[in-house]
């Protein structure tokens, strides 16, 4: 089925997308760097409506920034801040909970695609950003990529599907760690702990996930679903869970307090630790 | 002994320091004789908290450490910053 031109390709103000030589390749392009926020999300529901046409002629799908500063920064804070401080409070918390619940679907969407799927990952790869790659079967870094979880910071936890994601791919104890320290970590840490796949030198990582697709690409594709089907469940339990917690946690005063302190600061990338 | 050799192969303070002024010389493009050991490297080097990162991520892979976030907050020098990663060492 030739795909129609809407469907193909997209030319977003977040990101885009195109079909080259059988694989998708979704690219992030929103300044200062890639915030998750409602036209982000609006964008990445789009790719999702088109995601099931694209799948037909392609055999992968690599996600990537054409952002120096890195993959993702995560949520955008500032507009969930000024959204909330918009209106009240319970309305403020059922705007976060469809705001998580769209975001869910498309990342369970993406990460059950029957296609294989690659995070090809460099700089800033925080919060949102960390859980949009967790979402995808491979992670490919780029050596100057930088992890990290910053959400208690604000008195919350990531909500994006991160821990029940981190822990579906680490043992218990890393994930306590980088969750309650919320430390960053570089891309030979995360290789350590076995969850990047791939570290390549700067500026590779487009590249080397353009290979490794080129790879799966010689191989049968409804094998490669089934046996993506066995090994990498979908922890759906723990990810409706996560978006409870998150609720709970956001309607407390001291989240409001961190969010203020976070859009006050004068800091670019404010964060950063 | 190899514990001996060891410890006769691990670089002093001062030769880790030397290396961390090296480095941010060449990536952030300051004359060498520029940077002093207890300069604010914010200021010295002109990086925002993004570049901060990029430096700290060329450290870690420089001397082969971790060096967790918190145990820099705070650190605006390069000396103090040698000292951090000497302990790591």
């Amino acid at each position: 089925m030739k795909l129609s031109p809407s469907h193909s390709a997209h030319d977003g103000k977040a990101l885009s997308w195109r079909v080259r030589e059988g694989v998708i390749e979704l690219a992030l392009h929103r300044e200062p760097c890639n915030e998750l926020g409602s036209l982000a999300l609006d964008e990445l529901e789009q790719f999702a409506d088109a995601f099931g046409s694209l799948q037909r002629e392609a055999h992968a799908l690599i996600i990537y920034s054409d952002l120096k500063a890195g993959f993702c920064a995560g949520a955008d804070l500032r507009e969930l801040y000024r959204r909330s401080q918009a209106m009240d409070k319970t309305e403020a918390l059922k705007g976060v909970r469809d705001f998580l619940e769209r975001i869910h679907r498309v990342l369970n969407l993406i990460d059950a695609a029957p296609l294989t799927t690659i995070a090809a990952v460099h700089g800033v790869t925080f919060g949102g950003g960390f859980e949009l790659a967790l979402a995808c079967d491979l992670i490919i870094a780029d050596k100057m990529a930088r992890f990290c979880f910053p959400e208690l910071r604000l008195g919350l936890i990531p909500g994006f599907g991160g821990i029940p994601r981190l822990k579906r791919d680490l043992g218990n104890a890393v994930v306590r760690d980088l969750l309650l320290t919320g430390r960053s970590f570089n891309a030979t840490k995360a290789q350590q702990i076995g969850l990047v796949s791939q570290v390549v030198a700067e500026g590779e990582a487009l590249r080397a996930a353009r290979a490794t697709a080129a790879q799966l690409g010689k191989f049968d594709p409804d094998t490669a679903a089934a046996a993506k089907r066995f090994i990498k469940p979908i922890p759906h339990d723990e990810l409706r869970q996560e978006i409870d917690l998150f609720c709970e946690l956001f309607s407390r005063p001291a989240v409001e307090a961190g969010l203020k302190k976070f859009v006050d600061s004068t800091e670019a990338q404010p964060y950063l630790p | 002994m190899p514990n001996k050799m060891k410890a006769n192969d691990m670089p002093t303070a001062d030769h880790t320091l030397d290396e961390i002024l090296n480095l941010a010389s060449v990536h952030f493009k300051v004359p060498r004789d520029k940077l002093k050991p207890d300069d604010d490297f914010f200021k010295a080097l002109g990086i925002d908290s993004l570049q901060t990162l990029e430096l700290l991520t060329r450290l870690e892979h420089h001397f082969h450490v971790e060096l967790p976030d918190y145990e820099l907050q705070g650190v605006t020098d390069f000396r103090t910053l040698a000292g951090k990663i000497q302990a790591r060492l």
